[in-house]
């Protein structure tokens, strides 16, 4: 700091270029839109065009027009996995808002220990997915799974569970990994909305002789809105885009039947190497990103409007 | 407080909160018990007697040994810390240059540029592997880690940048005006005056991306391909699984190893970890 004051303290003011803000704001703005260019914009119009052609590994391609989605579009593995990929949106994102908001409303209490808990619920978000994701295979292993021996022994189940082994199974577990990874993310951001509702709200609404429902019903919620909003919003775009807990859970089997659009991209343009078909059937999440981007766009424009 | 009679107390709270923790918790516990289990144990049917799942009175550690002896684990390890912090570091020179310029400088387009970044922060991996793959061929950083020291930065600048404009604006204008009138350069006086009151923001930042870097899968999947340039994720995923078999004692083993460095940085910042999450949720 010392240093600091002795350079400031130079009488004379160097009039580089830098000292123009227009100038200044360009350099300081370089280096980002240099990298978000080169690997975002670039890779963004590349994909396009790859999706007109008929390119695939090594070998480049010549213009076909829309062929490749009208491929696509005809195949019954893409239609399943776009019927997969809103459902598993769908329903983890419901699980998890409903989840997140009763665990937060929990985390929200005062209670010995809560710095500790509030710590450990953060752990699935934070441990790679990839990583996680084994230990919830091992637990799915049709011979050797934990949770066939806890349902087993609590009197649930008499045979076994095949849960990675049969269709519907398969996409309900790996509902349950996503929303046990994603829950913490919502509980965490949703507590922190509900710290900013003063307590003074619910004391007086409970004196007019609210019951606990109508306080969360005609307080908490509204207020909470504009997090749960913004949560949601994110979280719609993760899971819509999910590729490593499919890939590591089921690779996307049995027999094809748990797809998302990433997973599928995958295995037609690395694992079978036609980057055109690939390409158009990761360019899919596009119209879907485009939309909630969009919202989400149009209610921060609101919000900074009010 | 939590309130009421204490039967209630029990249904209402206790109760609940027991139930999430432990469901959220216990695959943590089942890594950590499988990684130290024999086979002969782990490869038990479920349904045999005796069989108590959640204890062994006979721990080895033959799993870690094949782990570290067997494969390249350290190596993944080293080269994930490696990606991981030169990417970080990209991400947050370049986020608070740019949450700088789009928070306290007027220019124009600053706030269609602030809204291209902000779009830029909700593009996923998975849109682009495929292109990206053919770009990094093409610019022959293939299987190195450059691959994703200079992809990683296109997820961790828009999420700095967006929480670092946050930080920015609310430090009073009057500071660095005062610099300048001093005779600092708008350099210095973004260096050593803004910066300095910035640094929580930065930490949160920093943590943040660390951990996204550390927890990127598809990227490094597909650009790497040989065994010395892996990742933890990826070098688990390709080695430890052989065709059908999963050498789970293992596998268990790194993923419980791979994810200690992120939970120690993790347990060391919590408090700005959680200010990362809702920052970047608030913006």
């Amino acid at each position: 700091m010392s240093q600091a004051m002795a350079t400031m303290g130079r009488p004379h003011r160097k009039a580089g270029v830098l000292e123009d803000e227009r100038w200044f704001a360009s350099a300081l703005l370089f280096p980002t839109a240099v990298l978000l260019g080169l690997f975002i914009a670039y890779p963004f119009v590349e994909g396009i065009w790859l999706s007109l052609t008929n390119s695939r590994v090594g070998v480049p391609g010549h213009f076909v027009g829309l062929a490749n989605f009208d491929k696509v579009w005809n195949d019954s593995i893409f239609r399943t996995a776009v019927w997969n990929t809103c459902w598993y949106t769908f329903i983890t994102t419901v699980l998890k808002l409903v989840l997140g908001l009763w665990l937060a409303q929990l985390l929200n209490r005062n209670f010995k220990g809560k710095a500790w808990v509030r710590a450990f619920v953060l752990l699935p978000f934070i441990i790679p997915t990839v990583l996680s994701t084994f230990a919830w295979k091992w637990m799915f292993d049709p011979t050797f799974s934990v949770l066939n021996w806890m349902l087993f022994q609590l009197g649930f189940i008499t045979t076994r569970i095949n849960w990675l082994g049969e269709p519907g199974l398969a996409f309900a577990s790996i509902v349950i990994v996503n929303v046990w990874r994603g829950l913490p993310f919502y509980a965490i951001s949703l507590l922190a909305g509900l710290q900013t509702i003063s307590p003074e709200l619910q004391e007086a609404a409970a004196i007019d002789g609210a019951n606990g429902w109508q306080r969360f019903r005609h307080i908490t919620w509204p207020l909470l809105l504009p997090v749960t909003m913004v949560v949601t919003l994110f979280s719609v775009i993760q899971t819509f885009a999910d590729f490593q807990l499919v890939y590591v859970l089921t690779g996307g089997g049995p027999a094809n039947a748990t797809h998302l659009f990433a997973t599928y991209a995958y295995q037609i343009g690395i694992g079978t190497g036609l980057l055109s078909e690939g390409a158009a059937i990761s360019l899919a999440i596009f119209p879907v990103l485009f939309v909630v981007v969009l919202t989400q766009l149009l209610y921060i424009r609101r919000v900074e409007t009010r | 407080m939590v309130e009421g009679s204490r039967w209630r107390r029990w249904v209402s709270f206790y109760i609940p909160l027991t139930a999430f923790m432990v469901v959220l918790l216990f695959p943590f516990y089942w890594m950590i018990i499988t990684s130290v289990r024999p086979d002969k144990e782990l490869y038990r049917p479920w349904n045999a007697k005796n069989y108590n799942p959640f204890w062994t009175w006979n721990p080895t550690l033959e799993h870690i040994r094949m782990l570290l002896e067997e494969t390249m684990f350290m190596t993944w390890l080293w080269n994930t810390m490696l990606i991981a912090l030169a990417s970080t570091i990209i991400s947050l020179i370049c986020g608070v240059f740019a949450g700088y310029a789009l928070s306290r400088l007027r220019f124009r387009f600053a706030g269609m540029l602030g809204t291209g970044i902000f779009i830029t922060y909700l593009v996923p991996q998975t849109l682009l592997f495929i292109p990206l793959a053919d770009i990094i061929r093409d610019f022959h950083i293939g299987d190195t880690p450059w691959s994703l020291i200079l992809t990683y930065p296109t997820f961790l600048i828009p999420f700095s940048t967006w929480l670092m404009m946050g930080y920015f604006k609310a430090i009073p204008k009057e500071l660095e005006e005062c610099a300048r009138i001093d005779g600092a350069t708008r350099w210095q006086a973004m260096i050593w005056i803004i910066l300095p009151v910035a640094i929580p923001g930065i930490l949160s930042a920093g943590i943040f991306a660390f951990t996204l870097s550390w927890n990127e899968f598809i990227y490094a999947l597909v650009f790497l391909s040989s065994s010395e340039q892996k990742t933890v994720p990826v070098g688990i995923v390709s080695e430890l699984v052989r065709g059908d078999v999963f050498f789970w004692g293992s596998l268990m083993a790194g993923a419980l190893l791979g994810s200690i460095p992120v939970a120690v940085v993790y347990s060391f910042f919590v408090e700005h970890y959680v200010a990362g999450v809702t920052g970047s949720v608030k913006g």
